[in-house]
């Protein structure tokens, strides 16, 4: 067995579920997984090679054959592609001599489209391994590909000023935090962790949940669940281990608050996390970062060792029988691993296919044992509600919706950015804060929630029972194409689908093919009626939350902006459908013709 | 312990936790299915047995029955929406029945004929697949995989407990792998259960093709739900 390898294999002790770890180890040496790595593992991890190439191939940004020395991965967002994506891509294939989807001669740079990497507010953004430039302009690409082709490292260029990567200037010199809306609960400056786990732990983990119930927080991922109710069930849960995970997974497109919570306030995060352990009675923790944030992983791992330094985790945290340590598992790039069942699989080194429910992780999750997964944002503000106390909490908000949360803002705004927000504010309010311009739609909770009309819509409010938006708000000026961008998404969702279930698997790229006939002129009133039907199949059978709201972008800008629709929609002439291709299917028996006398001849 | 649930408006009496596609059967009511295997964990992934389950649609392959459930198996949307799941598959990938090894025992071409399907409502896709035959004894004819999951998790090495046939890629990119060397490994008896196993044509044992005259194979004798139901209530 190759020596590599085994190295790799003793570090995560020859143990199949870190098998994620192993191949970013064996990418990271080698720029790719070959056949051989992959032979390799299989042997001493006793799993045949498809096994291992069932998780390989499954993310995005595992690599299974040379991509490049340096894959470059530009995200292709609606939001970039409203603020000069398609020169990006020019600029990027001409410095690189190359097209996109493929690697140049010299073998340095291979071109490659992802998806959101939770950079909206500062689009076009790419990332190149474990870094990412920001607000790109066709110059700033040049001079980067330029001084990558003249030998400066990635570091060089993207942090010139050489800070230590663990260092929040590190990540500062990377990206922008654009906190522009702040409120009571996040990013409070000078809190005083130690005295504050203190006080903490000197509470019963029953009174820890009776406060965080009192306070009457709901997942702020977007499912809304009460955390407390969640707490009550993992406290409850009977098993021999028990375990608390940080979903940092932020993978909806316009998302990007929970890169800000960790970049300025980690220790906030951890807390939650400690506070969660304790209530439950966990000893070991996970923050699911998603490979897209690669660049603040040090900078984590910095922060969680400083936790440890001050003797709040690890063994006998502050002195007393608590033990509990967080370790980082990072992503590969899958959507879907948002979902709690299908992060747990990740988690334990599979493909990140949602689980059949129930049983529900609270009761049977990681390693089939209970498991308590929250978001970043939800950790974040039980660290405060523990601090300030449940009633303090639930006195902000509204009855059902307590409390505040952040939107990630962009689009046609002046001020993108992170803007907290007390629940019961009106859409109107929102956009009025942060200097819409000219706004028509509103994208709120990215593709998976609504489009929102403004016209229609100005006097909603954001609250769970209205618009629970889960932090993605991207806002739509008048003059902007909604179809394509609603084409923009339906392709979002085929891309991301993980392809275990029927009716997201197949029923997503009918739906997408939809779409495009509408922005070709080619689809009638039949063809909306079908997006109807065949969206409602999506939303009822799917397997999970992606494919039960991957048909939404349609459905909703369907039901806001059906003029857009009627617009585009033609009569059928005669007794052909106007989505059938004539010409193409006459070309088809054409070619077929001309193959078999061509094989007559010979 | 025994609970009542009601099915259609009818109340039966059912062994708690029992999976419900089984309960049903075996109280004579019939709910399509192509992932599940009896007496196997549940798969979920092609959601054909999706009924009403207390207002929320549910697989109920995996689904286990409690008390009071109130499940609705005929309601015309619910119906519909199984038979379009059903097209849906028949659209994605390739399936030519009258030249297919496995017409008149393919569980997805008596489903078709069960649920009264002419022709499927979606875009025929005509995906381009290549098949595998590297494997000594099976032929992987790709164009028919509906990705049921049956084979990747049911067949297994008998001594390592292997994969041995796998899925790479995901989505609409995904396909159905084997693995030639320890397919090549597997004994003629696990070989056939493995076709047998295959809901569709796709896995086929090389060498004995068109074994079974037509007219006297599985589901022309009987169809999909007539054994369905044979297991109902001993």
């Amino acid at each position: 067995m190759c020596a590599d390898i085994e190295t790799i294999l003793d570090r995560y002790h020859w143990d199949r579920t870190r098998l994620l770890d192993m191949l970013w180890a064996v990418q990271r040496q080698q720029g790719f997984v070959s056949d051989g790595s992959v032979a390799a593992l299989s042997k001493g991890l006793n799993m045949s090679r498809h096994d291992i190439r069932e998780t390989l191939t499954f993310y995005h940004f595992f690599l299974d054959k040379p991509s490049g020395r340096y894959p470059i991965y530009l995200a292709d967002t609606v939001i970039a592609r409203m603020q000069g994506y398609e020169a990006i891509r020019e600029a990027l294939e001409q410095a690189c001599g190359c097209r996109f989807g493929s690697v140049d001669e010299t073998g340095t740079f291979g071109l490659y489209e992802t998806n959101c990497i939770g950079l909206s507010d500062q689009e076009p953004a790419m990332m190149v391994d474990n870094v990412v430039f920001t607000e790109l302009t066709p110059e700033k690409v040049r001079g980067i590909i330029s001084a990558l082709k003249q030998g400066q490292c990635l570091e060089e260029i993207v942090n010139p000023g050489g800070n230590d990567r663990r260092t929040t200037a590190y990540v500062d010199a990377l990206v922008k935090s654009n906190i522009r809306g702040r409120g009571d609960v996040f990013f409070r400056a000078g809190r005083d962790y130690p005295a504050l786990l203190e006080k903490v732990l000197d509470l019963l983990p029953d009174e820890v949940i009776g406060e965080v119930t009192l306070s009457g927080i709901r997942g702020r991922g977007g499912a809304g669940f009460p955390t407390g109710t969640k707490w009550r069930l993992g406290r409850d849960a009977e098993g021999e281990e028990k375990y608390v995970i940080c979903n940092a997974d932020e993978g909806e497109p316009g998302a990007f608050k929970d890169r800000v919570l960790l970049t300025r306030s980690p220790a906030d995060v951890l807390l939650g996390m400690i506070i969660a352990a304790w209530a439950i009675g966990s000893r070991n923790g996970i923050l699911y970062l998603r490979a897209e944030y690669g660049y603040i992983k040090a900078y984590l791992e910095q922060q969680i060792q400083a936790f440890r330094d001050a003797g709040l985790l690890g063994k006998q945290i502050l002195g007393r029988e608590f033990d509990f340590d967080i370790r980082i598992q990072m992503g590969a790039g899958a959507y879907v691993c948002g979902e709690e069942t299908a992060l747990i699989e990740s988690c334990e080194g599979k493909r990140g296919t949602p689980r059949i429910k129930p049983p529900y992780p609270i009761q049977h999750g990681y390693l089939g044992m209970p498991t308590c997964i929250n978001n970043v944002e939800t950790l974040a503000a039980v660290s405060r509600i523990l601090e300030e106390g449940g009633e303090w909490f639930r006195s902000m908000g509204t009855g059902e919706s307590t409390g505040t949360r952040l939107l990630s803002v962009s689009g046609d705004c002046e001020h993108p950015g992170i803007y907290e927000i007390e629940w019961g504010i009106s859409l109107h309010d929102v956009l009025e804060m942060v200097g819409a311009k000219e706004p028509m739609a509103v994208q709120v909770s990215g593709p998976s929630g609504e489009c929102a009309s403004v016209a229609q819509d100005g006097q909603r409010t954001f609250c769970y029972s209205d618009l629970s938006c889960n932090g993605s708000l991207m806002i739509f000026g008048k003059g902007r194409d909604l179809l394509d961008i609603t084409g923009h998404f339906m392709r979002f969702f085929v891309t991301e689908s993980c392809g275990i279930c029927v009716p997201c698997r197949a029923g997503g790229v009918d739906l997408h093919q939809k779409i495009g006939l509408i922005i070709a002129g080619r689809a009638s009133s039949e063809d909306l009626d079908d997006i109807r039907s065949w969206g409602a199949l999506m939303r009822e059978t799917s397997r999970c939350g992606l494919g039960a709201t991957a048909a939404e972008p349609l459905l909703t800008t369907l039901e806001k902006f059906p003029e857009l629709y009627q617009e585009k929609v033609v009569q059928p002439e005669g007794v052909l459908l106007p989505s059938f291709d004539r010409e193409a299917a006459l070309q088809g028996h054409e070619q077929a013709y001309r193959m078999l006398v061509q094989e007559e001849k010979q | 312990m025994s609970i009542d649930i009601s099915i259609d408006g009818q109340v039966y009496k059912a062994r708690d936790g029992a999976t419900l596609v089984d309960v049903a059967a075996e109280n004579g009511v019939y709910i399509p299915s192509l992932c599940y295997v009896r007496g196997k964990p549940g798969l979920g992934t092609c959601r054909t047995c999706s009924v009403r389950v207390n207002g929320k649609v549910m697989t109920a392959c995996t689904v286990p029955v409690a008390d009071g459930m109130d499940v609705e198996v005929s309601e015309p949307g619910m119906a519909e929406m199984r038979k379009m799941l059903v097209e849906l598959l028949f659209s994605e990938g390739n399936h030519n029945c009258p030249s297919c090894e496995k017409s008149g025992r393919c569980e997805l071409q008596s489903l078709g004929y069960e649920l009264g399907m002419m022709v499927s409502r979606f875009p025929y896709r005509f995906p381009v697949r290549t098949r595998e035959h590297a494997a000594k004894q099976i032929w992987l004819e790709r164009d028919r995989c509906i990705f049921c999951q049956r084979c990747v998790k049911f067949v297994r090495n008998l001594e390592t407990g292997q994969k041995i046939f796998s899925i790479d890629h995901r989505g609409s990119r995904a396909s159905i792998e084997i693995d030639v060397s320890l397919a090549d490994k597997m004994p003629p008896e696990q070989v056939r259960e493995a076709a047998h196993l295959c809901p569709v044509g796709c896995i086929v044992e090389k060498g004995v093709g068109y074994n079974k005259p037509i007219g006297q194979r599985r589901f022309e004798i009987k169809s999909i739900r007539e054994r369905a139901l044979e297991r109902k209530c001993r």
